[in-house]
């Protein structure tokens, strides 16, 4: 046989790593690194293909980069051109739209099935809180993202949503500012929302990554509460590598293909290009997972006793999300093994008033 | 060597690090000012004027509105059906989009989340909480002129 064939190659360049960097220890971790197996297990399947979006937001982003121009006067037609003239430029716009979408969605399914699974209790609590900063930067990614094609839609939704933000007390009146780079929407906003959208976020967003990661793969998976007083043996398991791990990637393959047939056959519309001096156009909404604010803040009167309507709106969704947030804090300990019904409930409510309000906003005139 | 306690309770250690670490928060704070203050946008420069001529009586048909750059404020004008003019503002009181006006319901609108001005730029329903700035008109001859009514 020859000396230099691709498996010996393979097998001394292994050889060759392992000798300084002791590979040989990690995969024996993950030899050891298991998946608790019950009926939830589904669930324990989200964060993979949250995981999975976001590196296609990455590559696609990236090349979106190649085309792309983030001013006032060549936006619209930077992304007219990349939808018209690059070759496979629409399909890659598509992908990185729709996967932006459902990267938001599976984020959602993600957080609500640790919430109901108790997984961001002791010792997880910071797990719980950077998989929080990682949702706050999807929606950041997402807010900043729509913009950028500068078309009018993503015009008004961006005046109304940094608008909300210069509703807040005392620092309002300075992020908003902040956020538009002047007083208005303008070419400055965009430069700003560019500059965040492609560097700021992306930067923020691995590094809290990176440590959600090393957290779960330190404290391994979450079993269930039932599971603390059953012995070992009665604990179904299945070893991450490989049984989880080609679980998750035939999970991937189908999310790929969904991903595919989106952008293929529903395309990402680009609208009418933005101007500055029109009036909103009819049916102006933002992206759906901020349509139920939306809808509230629609729905609201303009006063109500003493104060301003949508600052009410504002400071209900300010208390609701911090409650949600601080949950591991707030949570009353329940003794092992029992459920905490209330919290339950409180998830259920709020589901099913997520749900409702963008059906309202998507079904309302 | 040992810390000699001074009189007041202070040793020479205890000095040392008041002054490095004050040394290191204002390092820090020289460090953050420009990023601070690089970041807060210059102030616009305001286009300065204090009327426009929009063009002559008759180019705006009775019952339609239009909106003009007044500077860099959007304003909008609209005829009303006996033939008058009037101007306001053309942002939202409510979250600052653009309003229009719609003539179907004789109302001055804004498509964000359906707020509804009446022709005196009053908030009538949704959720503007305040009127829409108003803005002074005249007739000088034929031309229309806009102006900005001192408060």
């Amino acid at each position: 046989m020859n000396k230099n064939n691709p498996i010996k190659l393979t097998k001394r360049g292994f050889h060759w790593i392992d000798e300084r960097y002791k590979l040989t220890d990690l995969f024996s971790f993950l030899k050891k690194k298991s998946v608790p197996q019950y009926r939830a297990t589904i669930w324990y399947y989200f964060g993979g293909i949250a995981l999975l979006l976001f590196t296609v937001q990455v590559v696609t982003g990236i090349l979106l980069l190649m085309y792309y121009k983030g001013t006032q006067d060549l936006a619209y037609e930077s992304v007219k051109y990349i939808d018209t003239k690059v070759n496979f430029g629409w399909l890659i716009r598509s992908v990185h739209s729709w996967s932006a979408n459902l990267m938001v969605l599976s984020v959602f399914i993600h957080m609500f099935s640790v919430y109901f699974l108790k997984s961001f209790r002791k010792p997880r609590e910071l797990t719980w809180y950077t998989g929080i900063g990682l949702l706050l930067l999807s929606f950041a990614f997402g807010f900043s993202g729509y913009l950028l094609p500068w078309n009018e839609l993503a015009f008004f939704a961006t005046k109304v949503g940094t608008d909300i933000v210069g509703e807040v007390p005392l620092v309002g009146e300075y992020f908003l500012k902040l956020l538009r780079g002047g007083e208005d929407v303008t070419g400055a906003t965009l430069s700003r929302f560019f500059g965040l959208h492609v560097a700021v976020f992306p930067g923020l967003f691995t590094i809290l990554l990176a440590l959600h990661l090393i957290f779960i793969q330190r404290q391994g998976m979450t079993e269930p509460e039932d599971w603390k007083s059953k012995p070992v043996s009665e604990k179904q398991q299945i070893p991450f590598f490989p049984n989880f791990a080609l679980r998750e990637l035939i999970i991937w393959l189908i999310v790929i293909n969904i991903l595919a047939i989106l952008a293929v056959f529903f395309p990402w519309e680009i609208g009418n290009k933005a101007d500055l001096f029109a009036p909103a156009p009819e049916g102006i909404k933002p992206e759906w997972y901020f349509l139920f604010m939306f809808q509230v803040l629609k729905m609201l009167p303009g006063k109500m006793i003493l104060i301003n309507g949508e600052f009410f709106g504002i400071l209900m969704f300010g208390i609701g999300g911090l409650l949600w947030i601080l949950v591991p804090f707030w949570e009353k300990r329940t003794p092992i093994g029992i459920r905490n019904r209330l919290l339950t409930y409180f998830g259920i409510f709020v589901i099913i008033f997520i749900i409702i309000f963008t059906m309202l906003g998507f079904y309302l005139d | 060597m040992a810390d000699k306690k001074t009189s007041e309770g202070k040793s020479r250690r205890d000095f040392l690090s008041i002054l490095l670490s004050g040394g290191f928060f204002a390092w820090f704070i020289a460090l953050l000012y420009p990023i601070y203050n690089f970041l807060e946008p210059p102030g616009e420069e305001e286009v300065k004027i204090s009327h426009i001529d929009i063009g002559k009586v008759e180019d705006l048909e009775k019952d339609t509105g239009k909106i003009i750059k007044f500077g860099n404020k959007p304003v909008l004008v609209l005829r009303r059906s006996n033939g008058e003019y009037a101007a306001f503002g053309a942002i939202c009181t409510h979250l600052d989009c653009i309003v229009q006006y719609r003539k179907d319901y004789g109302q001055i609108y804004c498509a964000c989340h359906n707020g509804r001005y009446d022709l005196n730029g009053k908030n009538v329903s949704g959720p503007p909480p305040a009127p829409l700035q108003k803005f002074g008109v005249s007739i000088k001859g034929e031309n229309v002129i806009v102006f900005e009514e001192t408060k």
